[in-house]
């Protein structure tokens, strides 16, 4: 890597530490994070491809309340940098560097933990700020807060990229073909694990046989995504009209099992 | 009476704006409380000149707050609106706005995190990385535009909406509007992550099964010695056509499984981690036993 591909890998890693607490514009996803890191390294379409890989596993990981998911931000930068600085561009080398991402990932966990322990420190801050009623004080402490989520991607990278690229490949290829295999067929699998997290949060016996639908559609292979997307708002659609004309369960509905726990809530509130 | 101060479309703007770094200095204690202080700021500098309103104002919004971030927007609209006409002289306490905060935050967090993050992104992200798999640019693009252009609108459009609805608002979520919304969204997600779990939960077994003799007819009885014109022409149309070109056809157990309905054992996957999940088993533990596991079955030679 020349001196100013690292350099702009750095402000990415930055940028996608910002992102992992912010989650606005999603540049912490890997879909957007390994494109970008490929782009300033020259290896754009291998980027891409980590990315998509990445993204597909990632894809049920979410921070929920004050839960954290796992750290998808460290991941996708690290695995990226690791996949260029061991100079394997094939889809081995991209399962290699998938299969990398997630010890990651779950180290992530705890510099996110770190940083939010110390923002209780910029809360008080902020408290002692709002009594002088400076307004300047706040803003900078909460910037600084954002600072620091993108530190605590920024620094790891840092010294991803200032280990040797020998080094890196020395590891990646002392590693066995059982290991790299294996790794490949786990990473295939670990994808239910994402999904089995939203489906736990979404199910209900009501649409349940939607699921049913999709397992069946999806077998044919040529539905594309968009098709089959287009079938399910379709559904959706045809589902909450037909739900409306046949039920008589619309509006005024005062009581407490109205089926609509938010309208519950609020009613009572 | 002094003349009534309003907030512009650009002190609205501004807020919105900042409402994007809602997360930024989340801590442990009071969750985004910096954060939302932080997004109100240009609205409390407009409405309170003196000293000790402004650090009443920082002070009442320092106080705990946690929801979706985008979600939180209807909820700054409606606290704008209540600041507004508290600036204005209306006697509206700091009980009745923090009421409305936490009043509206655990339900909206409701919509928004299956909404947002189990509708919107599995789907947007499924279509980008499907294409991004094959090296297509267009995936990643496609993902940060789209999702982009759905949450800036989502957030301001709420915010104008919370703004102009003010403390009715909470009467309108309540409404059969957003119980459509939610329904529909879980029946989009439910169908689409079926597809997902069909498509793109990997799991190819190594194991071959005795090959199946097969039937007279079902091959191509090949003749000894040498093939007129007329006969080549007849073995291609037989091979064209399917059959088989020895007698004996390999058989292994992922074909067995595929004629079933294929991807029925990446299904049996989800639904143990589905149930090991309602066990209380942690994701992290699963994930890493599944790499173990697919290590295991590769040295065993079984997938």
């Amino acid at each position: 890597m020349s001196i100013i591909a690292m350099v702009l890998v750095v402000i990415i890693a930055f940028f996608a530490g910002m992102e992992g607490i912010l989650d606005e514009f999603q540049i912490h996803q890997p879909l957007v994070s390994a494109t970008l890191i490929g782009l300033v390294t020259g290896h754009l379409t291998a980027g891409i491809m980590l990315g998509g890989s990445l993204q597909m596993i990632a894809l049920g990981w979410a921070n929920i309340g004050a839960a954290v998911a796992p750290d998808i931000a460290l991941a996708s930068v690290a695995s990226s940098i690791i996949m260029v600085k061991g100079g394997n561009f094939t889809s081995t080398g991209i399962g290699v560097a998938v299969a990398s991402a997630i010890p990651l990932a779950v180290a992530g966990l705890f510099l996110t933990m770190i940083v939010r322990t110390i923002a209780v420190g910029l809360t008080h801050g902020a408290d002692a700020a709002a009594k002088e009623g400076k307004y300047q004080t706040i803003e900078r402490l909460h910037l600084v807060g954002i600072l620091l989520q993108g530190l605590r991607i920024a620094i790891p990278a840092g010294l991803l990229i200032a280990i040797p690229a020998s080094a890196v490949q020395a590891a990646l290829t002392a590693m066995p073909d059982w290991l790299t295999g294996g790794m490949t067929i786990g990473g295939g699998m670990v994808v239910a694990v994402g999904y089995a997290m939203v489906i736990n949060m979404m199910a209900t016996r009501e649409v349940w046989p939607f699921f049913a639908i999709g397992f069946a559609l999806a077998a044919v292979s040529q539905l594309t995504l968009i098709a089959l997307g287009a079938i399910g708002v379709s559904l959706a659609l045809i589902y909450i009209n037909l739900s409306k004309m046949g039920g008589n369960n619309g509006g005024g509905s005062n009581g407490g099992n109205s089926g609509d726990p938010v309208g519950d809530i609020l009613n009572q509130y | 009476m002094t003349e009534k101060i309003e907030l512009t479309r650009n002190d609205r703007l501004s807020v919105a704006w900042r409402s994007q770094f809602l997360q930024g200095s989340w801590n442990y204690e009071r969750m985004q409380n910096v954060g939302w202080a932080y997004t109100l700021i240009p609205a409390i500098k407009k409405l309170y000149t003196t000293k000790e309103d402004r650090t009443a104002a920082l002070k009442r919004h320092l106080e705990f707050f946690n929801t979706h971030p985008y979600v939180a927007s209807p909820i700054i609209g409606v606290t704008l609106a209540l600041e507004e006409e508290r600036a204005n002289g209306a006697a509206i306490d700091d009980t009745a706005i923090q009421g409305v905060k936490i009043g509206m935050m655990g339900p909206l967090a409701g919509i928004g995190d299956p909404v947002f993050w189990f509708t919107v992104r599995p789907i947007l992200g499924a279509l980008g990385a499907s294409l991004a798999l094959s090296g297509n640019i267009l995936g990643p693009i496609l993902f940060f535009v789209l999702w982009n252009l759905i949450r800036m609108s989502f957030i301001w459009y709420t915010q104008e909406f919370g703004y102009r609805a003010g403390s009715a608002i909470t009467q309108d979520l309540s409404g059969g509007l957003l119980k459509d919304i939610t329904k529909g969204a879980s029946i989009l997600g439910m169908f689409i992550l079926a597809v997902l779990v069909e498509r793109w939960v990997s799991i190819k077994f190594a194991v071959s099964l005795p090959a199946k003799k097969l039937a007279e007819g079902a091959y191509i009885n090949f003749p000894n010695g040498s093939v007129t014109g007329g006969k080549l022409q007849q073995i291609l149309a037989d091979q064209a056509s399917g059959l088989s070109l020895t007698k004996m056809a390999p058989n292994t157990l992922q074909a067995n499984l595929d004629s079933l309905i294929p991807g029925l054992m990446g299904l049996l996957l989800t639904f143990l981690a589905m149930w090991l999940l309602k066990k209380k088993v942690s994701p992290i533990v699963m994930i890493i036993g599944i790499f173990i596991f697919g290590i295991l079955m590769r040295v065993l030679h079984i997938m």
